[in-house]
This record gives C-alpha cells, structure tokens and sequence, in this order.
C-alpha cells in the first residue's frame, strides 16, 4: 500500500484515496473542438513506464483534489503539488523495479 | 531413533514437563518447549505424511518452515488446518493431529501403489492425459488421490484482529543479526524499533548453537533489549509481505500455538499493517537439500536439522549417521555429532579438495572421509538402511570406480545454503548471483531496507560450496527436487526438452517450488537444473519473482472483524427504531438498512407490497426517504455552475421552485438525476439517487476543484443531517395538516414543484411537492435528530386515513406503474438523454453542460440506440397481429431481451418489470432499438426459453394525465388529532450504542456539547483574514485545534472548520457566528443532529484504534490538542485527542452509530 503526502492533511495511507487518472488534461471549447478532438480530450491518455502525472483525492480526508508525480513501476512519488500549482519538471528515472 | 530414550542435557526442552499428544489416534508423549516434529521423532515415527502426486512416504526433513514431508492435519472439526508443518508447531498438551494424503493411513497408504507408475505420471502428464473429454470430467478422481490434507467444513470458530503500528525502525527476526541491529537502533531514544520473531523464542540459529557461550550471549542480549522503552519484541510473528513505501505485512499467531481455544475472549491471531521508516531484513538462511537418486527417503534430513534436533530438541535420530554435503557447514554437524557420542560413518564430499584442518579434524574424530565422492543410491523401506556412494570423475561430469556400500540409519544433506530473500525481493530489491557461495543475496535495494547477517550471505564461517545441482552420470528419474510435489530433475530437463525457456514456465509446467515449498528448498537447485539443461548460466536463467505471503497465511487474518454484520459499514436510518417495531424486512440498500416492505403476520412479499401500493393509491402512505442523497450548493456563482451540471436549464429556475434535472459525465452517459430546488438566489439544494449523494459529492467538487477553479461555489453533502419521509397519497395534505406548523400547504399556496421551509411542530422543517409515485406527495425534512418523532407524528395523525407505512420495493412498483425513470435500473452506461426523451428539452438550452459535446459524436447520433420505453405483455392465445388484448396473467423478470425484428439478437431488454396491483397486470419499461420511433410496434420478449408478444407503448401505465397529483378528496368530520405538546421539539432519542467497558478501554457516547460548522465559499484561503477579523481570533490550521473559552475549533477541510459549544449553546453560538460574519462569503450550520461523538478512554485505547486507522496516533505524532479527518474502519471520521491523559474523541455521522459500535464491540478484544 502507497503512503501519499496530502498537501493539507500529510502523510496517509492509499486507501484514504481515489485516483482520478492523469492530470494536466486541458478540457478543449466544446463549440470550436473537431469530433476527433473531443474524442481525444474524453479517452486518449499516456501510459508511461516511468514518470506519470495524474490527480488523487483525499475523499477520506480534506475533500481536496491535488497532483501526484508517480512512478508507474517503483510507485515512487517524487512531487505531491495543488491543481493551482505548475506541472513540475523532473528527471524521468529509470525503472529500478521490474 | 529410538522410542522412549533419554533426552541429552542442556536443552531448551523442559523435560519436567511432560505432554500427552495424539498422532493418528496413537498416544504419544513429548515435552515443553518440543515442536510436533521433535516430539514424533523422539517417539520414534518415521513417516508421517505422503507425497501428492506419487504417495511416497515423507517424514521429518527439516527443522523449521522449510519443511516438506512432516505435513499433517492439525486438530478436529472446525479447528481443523490442513497442511501444517509439524516443525512450526510447539506442543501443546492434548495436540490432536493426523498424516495427510493417505488411506487408510500414512504407514500403509493403498494409493503408494502410484509410486509404481513414476515413469509414466511425468511433468506434463495432467496435461497431456486428461483432454478427452475435459479436465472437469477426471478433476473429482484426481483430487481425491492427490490430495493435500482437508479443509473444514464448519465455519471458523476463532477471531482474528487487524493493526496497524508504526515504527521508525522495523528489524525482521530476532537471531544475532537482528539483535544487534535492534539494539543499536534503540540508542537513539526517540527511535521506535519493532523487533520481529517468527519463533517461539528469539535467538534464530543460536538456539541451535552448542556453544554455551552463545546461549549465555542471546540471554544477555535479551535482558538487555527488554530495558529499552523504545523496543518492541513482538514474538511469534512471521512477516510475510514486503510492499510498496516500506509497508509490510505480519501475521502474530496470539493463541494459536496453544491449541483450539473454544471461546477464547482472545483472537486467534492479529494480521499487523507496520508502517516502516527504515527496515532491517535478518531473515537468515535456509539449507538446500542435494539432488541425488532415492533422496527423498524418510531418514534423510537436512544436516542444519540433524543439528538442531540435537542441541535444541535433545535427541540422538540416529545410531550411525553419514553425512553427505558440498560444503564446510556439515562437517562442522559431523563433528559436533561425534562429540556428542553419536557413531559417524562417514561425511560423503562431492568436493576434492577440503580443508585439511577439517579432514584432520574429522579423522581424529573416527569418521571416514569420502571427498570427492557422490552419493548413489539410497535403500531401506520406511527408513533409512544402506547408503551407496561412488567416486566423481576428475571433471565431476560422471561417476566412476565401483560403488560401496555404507550402512547408516540417517543421511544427514547439506547442498548449501540459500540466504532468504523473499522479503527483500518483494521490497522491489535486485538479486545478484554469488557463485562462490551458489546463491542468490540481496542487491541493490529499492526502498529503505538494509539486510544483515547470513540473509545478506555473510555466513560466519566460510562455506567454499561447490554446486552439483543434479548427481552426474545417472538417471534423472528419482532425483527429487521438490520433495512435496514429486517433482524430480527428470522433470525440469523434461520441460527445457519441450521448449520451455522462461523460468516462469518450467515452473508452472513442472509444478515445481509450487507446493508447500514455495521454492524455499527447491528453487535454486531447479535453477541449476534448468542452467544445466539449457546451457545457460544460473544469472542468465533468473529467477521466479518473490511474491507475498512468505508463509501460509490464515484467510481469517485477511478478514480480521470484517465479517457478518460487519462485513462493511452499515447506515440506519434515523426512524429505524419504528422501522423494526412495525417488523419491517430490511435490506441493505447501498449500505442502508432500509425497509423493503413491511409484512404483517403471515403476509407473504407479494402480498404486502400489493396492500402497501394499494394504501398509497386509495389513501396515504409513509416512506423513510431519508437516504435521498441531499447536497447543499452555494455561492455568488451557484446557478452558474449547476446550469453546467445539469442538462436542463437553471437559468429561469425561481426562489422556491423545484424542477427535476438530469446529470451527465463528459461521455454524454447519464448518471444521475434528482429534484433541484432553488432556496435562494444564490443557494440550491440538489437530489441525488439514494446512495449516490457521496459519489455526486466527489464529482461537483472536482469540477470546482479541478477545472472551474474560478467558480465561487461552496457545495455541501448534508443527507445525513436531515430526516426526509416521504407522505404520499390522496390524504397526505389532510395528514399533514393535522401537523402545527406555519407552512400553507393549500393547493393554492403550495403547488406541484414546490418548495416551502419553515417550522413543523416547532422545529425547522423543508417541505418538497414533489412525486416519486404518481400520487400527491410531500417529501418533510427535519433535523435528523427529530426523525422518529416526525415518523411517529405522522403514524398518529394519519391514523384515522389508514396511513400505510410503505417500504422501497413498493415504491418501485409505484414508480415503474407511473413510467418513472430509475437512474441505474432503467439506464445502463451506454444511455444518453435523448434515449430518455430529452433530445427537445435540450434543444432549447443554449450553452454548455457537461457532456453535452459528446452527445453530437457519432455514437450519440445512431438512429438505433436503445430508448427507454413502456412495455405491454399481449396475450399469446390471439392474434397478436390483429388484436390488442392485453395479457394479464403473463409475467416477465428484468432483464429478458427483446428480440431484435429478424429474431436474432437482442434489440435491447426489460429494465424493470412488477405485478401492478393498481392494473392487476403486469407492467414493464425497458431500453429497445429505436423505441421511439416504433411505439405501438409488437415486439417478442424472450424469456424461459419463449417468445412472449408484447407492444412498445409510453412508459406511464397509470394517470398520464397526472390528474391525482391535484386531488383534493373530500374528508369530513374529522377533529384534528391530538398530538402531545410539542411533540417533535421533545427529541425521541435515537437508536443509542451500546457502550465498551473493558480492561483499558472504555467507550461512551459524548453528548456534552454542540457542533457547529463554519465554512468560506470555494474554500476561498483569501478570505481567511477577513473571518479572522469578524471572530477576532486566529483560526487553526491543518490538524491543529484552538480553544477559546469553553469553545474548541477544529480544522476539518480548507475553509471548513467544526466547532464544538457546551449543549445547549449551539444555537446561540450559531446566532452570534451568523451575526459576526453577516457580511463574509461564510456558512455556518448547526449539525448536531447530524453526528454522533464517541468518547474513547483507557489505557488500551491506542491500540484499538490503530485497528481502525493507518494514521500515526503516537502521542510525539499526533499530540494533545491536535485532530485528524481520517479513514476509520472503512468511514470518514475525525479524531481528536483533548488532553494528555489516553483519551479521544471520535466524530462520525449519525446513522454509522450503531455500526461503530458494534464495530468496536468486535474490535476491541485484548491480546
Ligand atoms: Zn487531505
């Protein structure tokens, strides 16, 4: 089980939790996007081995939805940010965990 | 060895105290401090169980949880545990146990006739043989001849906890290494150190040692680790998971190891969560047995075991040992044997060159060196006789010369040593292949964990190993490698002769390391085989992944209370008192105990739910509708936001108008609908599906949170703060009037989608016109605290109108006569709004709502979607073609498809159907292909193998018109019902929880003050000054309570904080907050009635509730004065801690009351 740092309420374990996929999904002007934009927009995600960006919320907690930076083989987190911060930069590490 | 003999001195066992034990209905004697496995062997019993696929006899092989063959089935009845290896149990007086997988028993077992047919029952021979016709046809006949002991048929009589602790440290096992290295992280005094031990007693290798000094050395070390305060020595606990951020899993058998234990008041074992900053893995090593021809004779033993059979245990097993090894650590048992007076044959050394000083060594002891010789064969029937040794050729490739023959009663093995990396593997950590040791040890690690000791592969004196994986020169066939499974080194070249390259798959087709082993004795040694086999390096081959458990572990500790009642949380309802006394038939309905239908005396379902109909359609019925999911929505941006959330428009929506909306995710799938009602400009309060309030919750706040950050919009979930009935029927308005309050509900004043708050017998009350059964309806919200008052109000004011008490499932049926759609039953996750009929409503609504571009893709255009309809059964015996008689005896069950025209298929299927007691006939709706545009189509349905002819028609069955939601029936001469004076404002108290008193803890509900919560639109932190301001005090922060006077605030979310007054003073306070901050963007909301307070107190107390919480309630951790929103077995709670002394109080909704109790009535047992 992951331990994940709410940024209100700090260290907890994964099952306070839910998942709500990858982040930084920016939702397209519903009157201007194509078909095929929109279709993008509702399915088309990344499926890193490594680095994954992606959204958590503390239902069992503060209420709060924020931004977890996950690795998708070691579960290292390596930054926990608010929706209102930037995407931050990190090196994408290998995988030390096969 | 023989029965009956002295045991030597200076033992762990206490010989003065004797213990009776049954093996296979015989009487055996041991001692304290024997194992089962120790105690057999003194008794003389050389088999004890069977192979599982060939029936070869197995006896004790090992001394611990490697152990193989000494496998028996433990205890009787319901205590009965199959597969349990008798090194692992400590003998008890009484022990019951029997050999497994034999008939009629181990000694002489019919079905050894199998290890005839060795030859032909190869590897794959499952596989290959039982094809034709299919496995299921051979499986009851296989399982039965190979077998693995029996489960029991009787449900566990025994409890099981689970716990989570917290520790900055956490060192697994408690020999030397693990010691040393608790003690030297107890130096620092704020470091925590859980000290983990699988056995009865720590000490690991030592208490195998001969050396007095070592003995003196582990007492010393143990006196020593029971001063330091920040040490925790938790024995009898094997950890048995490694997991991801340094969280492992432990199993601490509590009154296991003393035997069944009818009705213990403790559990039987305790399933530990230990969150772990740093680990420390001193798991230690396990002896690899050689692979040679007949090694898997009973009287072939581990030489480590030979050992600790002597040292530990007391007992000489043999009168004339040899030793066969590649390595150095079995000449060291060899020479300790000897020292002990035990004849030595020989020490056999696949090895040419040993030690000199340990030939010399051996040589003055008499023992006869054979280095550089293999054994060959093995003889003797139940036991070992002769052992057959030849010499290997200079390359070690063959044998050569003639074979001699030594006499012996025990072959002691030593193939080398394997240190236990199973947890370290699990951490993610990287294996590295050491070839002068023949093992795998730990590499780079990937979380915090450092491993020490021979675990690590630093053995304390050197073992120059020499792999032989298999014996040279001979045949394959009867060189066992897992002794359980008979799974022999014919079998592994077998399966690389087939193909198999993955290490995976040999060991999956070969079976091999799946047993009971789990690859603890055979896994490298299959490796070598496989290398061997396929002319790669051990590296090159790998190995199979280390997976948790690491040891068996009891399915009864994965549920631990989770079981029965409690198999997961409940919610009643604030009238559940009523429910129960009018006998109503519950049913959890998502995760309410709610009132199905209420039966009277010898009423069957259908029966009741057609009087229940009938009451509300003739006169007035009473539903508890609390579990509506009710959400609270806010702010200078509110209509702004639910326009988006809705599909209908809110825009236009007035103060005190109700209308009903549909709500999509951004697919276009509908997924919920309720009544939106608007209270004030800038204040909603949205329905929700019952259930569905806290999944809606989540979603609205990830909108705002997420995507609409600019939204200043504050939503609320406040279903359980209120008590919703629902009073349906043509008198519900004459019911109601009996009731003082000072909303006009006249026709005139209160119309249909309306909305009214105001007071009802003297409390605050919402009244909703809305109508879920097609009859004039009132849903009456009051402060939950007042729902049983209101429940009974209504029951006596309505007594003289023949009320009705009704429960869901007729709810349904009334719902399903009027055509009412039921999110979730009669729409799948394929069903957009125009399938409902919604495609005009929309049409008129400019602008964006959620998922409403996903409605003009492609898929949402396809003239054939499945729409929701009425469906009417025809009669079969006409003409369906001409006639439209309808069917009043046909029946039909959610689910039947409807053909589609061709007859093939399905063009969709009946969502809902019921026995309409108003029509006497049965109704249905369902989803079909292009329902709209063939209404009055006949259609088949097909159920129970027939076709039965039925017509698409409007979903409403009943008043279509909507005629009986204005009815006003005429009631006369009738005085109002006296009510006892202010009734509902003397609160009926609800259901209360039985409180705890135990040893160290104790459990009371708190009633000593009120709750108020207070919270800043959008959570907005920018208005936090500005509300400090108005209060003229510092609010606190995450986790942090502030006092003022007898005021506590605690933080419970950004921009939310619950504050707690003395009873009494709550609505004052909620005056004078209101007042404060008239001119913030707050709410402030009195919540009482909405939560109940547990006072938790005892010196115990900490423990309990880390059976309920992962979070660290260690007093440096979570310090007086502090709080915490949390997860609490399996609810959403907060947990305060007030003062310094062991107490706390927890804060849950209302209607998890009774759960929590129980919960912690279960939870609460000592260990
Ligand atoms: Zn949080």
């Amino acid at each position: 089980m992951m331990r994940i740092e709410c940024p209100w309420c700090g260290s907890r374990t994964e099952d306070e939790f839910t998942c709500g996929g990858q982040s930084h999904i920016a939702r397209p002007d519903p009157a201007r996007a194509s078909d095929g934009e929109w279709a993008a927009y509702l399915y088309q995600r990344d499926n890193p081995k490594g680095l994954h960006y992606e959204r958590w919320h503390h239902g069992f907690g503060c209420g709060q939805w924020f931004n977890v930076a996950r690795h998708t083989v070691s579960h290292a987190i390596l930054a926990v940010y608010t929706m209102s911060e930037p995407k931050p930069e990190l090196p994408d590490v290998p995988g030390d965990k096969a | 060895m023989k029965p009956g003999q002295q045991r030597l001195p200076h033992t762990q066992v206490d010989t003065r105290e004797r213990l009776a034990f049954q093996f296979d209905g015989k009487t055996c004697h041991g001692y304290h401090g024997d194992t089962l496995a120790s105690a057999l062997l003194a008794n003389g019993v050389t088999i004890i169980g069977r192979s599982f696929k060939l029936h070869r006899p197995r006896g004790v092989f090992a001394a611990g949880k490697e152990e193989t063959g000494a496998l028996v089935q433990l205890e009787e009845g319901a205590f009965t545990e199959p597969n349990v290896r008798a090194t692992l149990v400590p003998l008890y007086q009484g022990l019951n146990a029997r050999g497994q997988n034999a008939w009629p028993s181990v000694r002489f077992d019919i079905y050894a006739v199998l290890g005839l047919f060795k030859k032909v029952l190869p590897a794959s021979f499952y596989y290959k043989t039982f094809m034709w016709p299919n496995w299921q046809m051979w499986e009851p006949l296989v399982r039965r001849v190979a077998g693995l002991g029996s489960a029991p048929s009787a449900p566990d009589p025994d409890t099981y906890l689970q716990q989570t602790v917290h520790a900055e440290v956490v060192v697994v096992g408690g020999g030397r290494s693990g010691l040393q290295a608790a003690l030297a992280a107890a130096a620092d005094p704020d470091c925590r150190v859980l000290l983990l031990d699988e056995q009865e007693v720590p000490g690991g290798a030592l208490l195998a040692s001969p050396e007095p000094a070592e003995r003196t050395w582990l007492t010393r070390t143990l006196a020593q680790i029971a001063r330091y305060p920040n040490i925790t020595l938790m024995p009898r606990t094997t950890a048995n998971g490694y997991h991801d951020h340094n969280m492992l899993t432990a199993l601490q058998r509590v009154t296991s190891h003393l035997g069944p234990q009818a009705g213990s008041s403790q559990p039987r074992e305790v399933f530990w969560r230990i969150v772990a900053g740093r680990v420390v893995l001193a798991t230690g090593a396990l002896e690899r047995p050689l692979v040679f021809p007949h090694n898997d004779r009973p009287g072939i033993m581990l030489a480590g075991a030979v050992r600790e059979y002597t040292h530990r245990y007391g007992l000489v097993l043999g009168e004339r040992m040899v030793f066969f090894t590649n390595n150095d650590s079995a000449w060291h048992g060899a020479l300790e044997m000897a020292a002990c007076g035990v004849p030595v044959a020989a020490v056999v050394d696949i090895r040419r060159e040993v030690a000199p000083a340990l030939l010399q060594r051996a040589a003055e002891a008499g023992i006869r060196c054979l280095a550089g010789y293999t054994v060959v064969h093995t003889r003797g029937r139940r036991g070992m006789r002769q052992v057959l040794v030849q010499q290997l050729s200079a390359d070690g490739n063959d044998v050569q010369g003639p074979r001699e023959t030594l006499a012996c009663d025990l072959l002691a093995m030593s193939g080398g040593w394997t240190p236990t990396v199973h947890l370290f593997s699990q951490s993610g950590g990287k294996l590295d292949w050491r070839e002068s040791d023949s093992c795998f040890v730990p590499g780079d690690p990937a979380q915090a964990v450092t491993v020490v000791g021979r675990a690590n592969g630093d053995f304390s004196q050197p073992l120059n190993t020499r792999a032989q994986w298999l014996t040279p020169g001979l045949s394959p066939e009867y060189q066992w490698v897992d002794f359980q499974y008979d799974v022999t080194a014919s079998d592994i070249q077998l399966a690389a002769r087939e193909n198999y390259v993955s290490v995976e798959h040999v060991k999956r087709y070969t079976t091999n390391g799946m047993s009971i082993d789990q690859g603890k004795t055979s896994n490298v040694n299959g490796l070598g085989i496989l290398a061997q086999a396929t002319q790669r390096s051990i590296p090159e081959v790998g190995t199979t992944r280390f997976r948790p458990p690491y040891h068996p572990t009891t399915l009864g500790a994965y549920a631990g209370v989770e079981l029965g009642a409690l198999y997961k949380p409940f919610q009643q309802l604030p009238a559940h008192a009523c429910h129960v006394a009018l006998g109503a038939h519950l049913a959890d309905m998502g995760g309410w105990q709610r009132p199905e239908y209420y039966p009277r005396a010898a009423e069957c379902e259908a029966d009741t739910i057609a009087r229940e109909v009938r009451g509300v359609r003739e006169a007035v019925g009473l539903l508890d509708y609390s579990p509506l999911g009710k959400l609270e929505v806010r702010g200078p941006d509110a209509r702004e936001f639910l326009n988006r959330l809705y599909i209908n428009n809110i825009i236009t929506l007035r103060v005190g108008a109700a209308r009903y909306g549909l709500m999509l995710n951004e697919k276009g799938i509908v997924v919920d609908d309720g009544v939106v009602v608007c209270l004030a400009e800038d204040h909603f309060l949205l329905h929700t599906t019952s259930g569905g309030a806290s999944v809606v919750h989540a979603t609205l706040e990830e909108w705002l949170q997420c995507e609409w950050m600019a939204l200043r919009v504050l939503v609320t979930n406040v279903t359980t703060q209120w008590a919703t009935l629902m009073l349906s029927g043509p008198h519900a308005r004459a019911v109601l009037g009996q009731l003082p309050g000072d909303i006009d509900l006249s026709r005139e004043a209160f119309a249909h989608m309306q909305f009214r708050a105001g007071t009802l017998c003297g409390v605050p009350a919402r009244i909703l016109r809305a109508s879920f059964t097609g009859e004039l309806s009132f849903e009456l919200s009051v402060p939950a605290g007042y729902g049983r008052s209101l429940w009974e109000a209504l029951m006596t004011a309505g007594a003289s109108f023949g009320i009705t008490p009704f429960g869901i499932e007729s709810l349904m049926v009334l719902r399903t006569e009027k055509g009412y759609l039921h999110v979730g039953s009669d729409t799948d996750g394929n069903t957009m709004p125009q399938d409902l009929g919604w495609a005009g409503a929309m049409a008129k609504k400019t602008g964006d709502f959620i998922g409403r571009r996903s409605l003009a893709l492609d898929v949402g255009l396809d003239p054939d979607r499945l729409q929701f309809t009425g469906i009417e059964l025809l009669d079969t015996t006409l003409d369906t073609t001409l006639d439209t008689t309808l069917d009043t005896t046909a029946t039909i069950v959610n689910g039947a498809h409807v053909l589609a025209e061709d007859g093939r298929g399905s063009a969709g299927y009946v969502t809902s159907a019921c026995f309409s007691p108003t029509l006497g006939r049965t109704v249905a709706l369902g989803i079909v292909a292009a329902a709209q545009r063939r209404q009055g189509e006949t259609v088949a349905v097909y159920y129970e193998g027939k076709a039965q002819p039925a017509r698409l028609v409007a979903p409403c069955s009943y008043d279509p018109g909507g005629e009986r939601l204005q009815l006003a029936p005429e009631v006369s001469g009738l005085a109002p019902v006296a009510l006892p004076p202010g009734n509902l404002a003397a609160q009926l108290p609800m259901a209360t929880i039985p409180g705890v008193d135990k040893v160290g803890f104790r459990l009371s509900e708190y009633t000593e003050c009120d709750l108020i919560r207070l919270q800043v639109f959008h959570r907005d932190p920018e208005q936090v000054p500005a509300l400090v301001a108005a209060l003229g005090m510092e609010l606190p922060g995450p986790g942090e309570v502030h006092w003022r006077g007898d005021q506590r605030w605690l933080w419970s979310a950004p921009g939310e904080w619950m504050l707690t007054v003395p009873t009494g003073l709550g609505k004052s306070m909620l005056y004078a907050l209101r007042e404060a901050t008239a001119e913030l963007c707050t709410v402030a909301t009195l919540i009482t009635d909405g939560r109940v307070i547990l006072a938790l107190e005892g010196a115990r107390v900490r423990d309990i509730l880390a059976r309920g919480t992962t979070v660290d309630l260690h007093p440096q951790q979570f310090c007086p004065g502090s709080c915490t929103v949390t997860r609490f077995a399996g609810i959403p709670v907060m947990l305060f801690k007030p003062t310094e002394a062991d107490d706390f109080l927890l804060f849950a909704c209302r209607s998890l009351a009774i759960y929590l109790g129980e919960w912690f009535q279960a939870a609460s047992r000592d260990c």
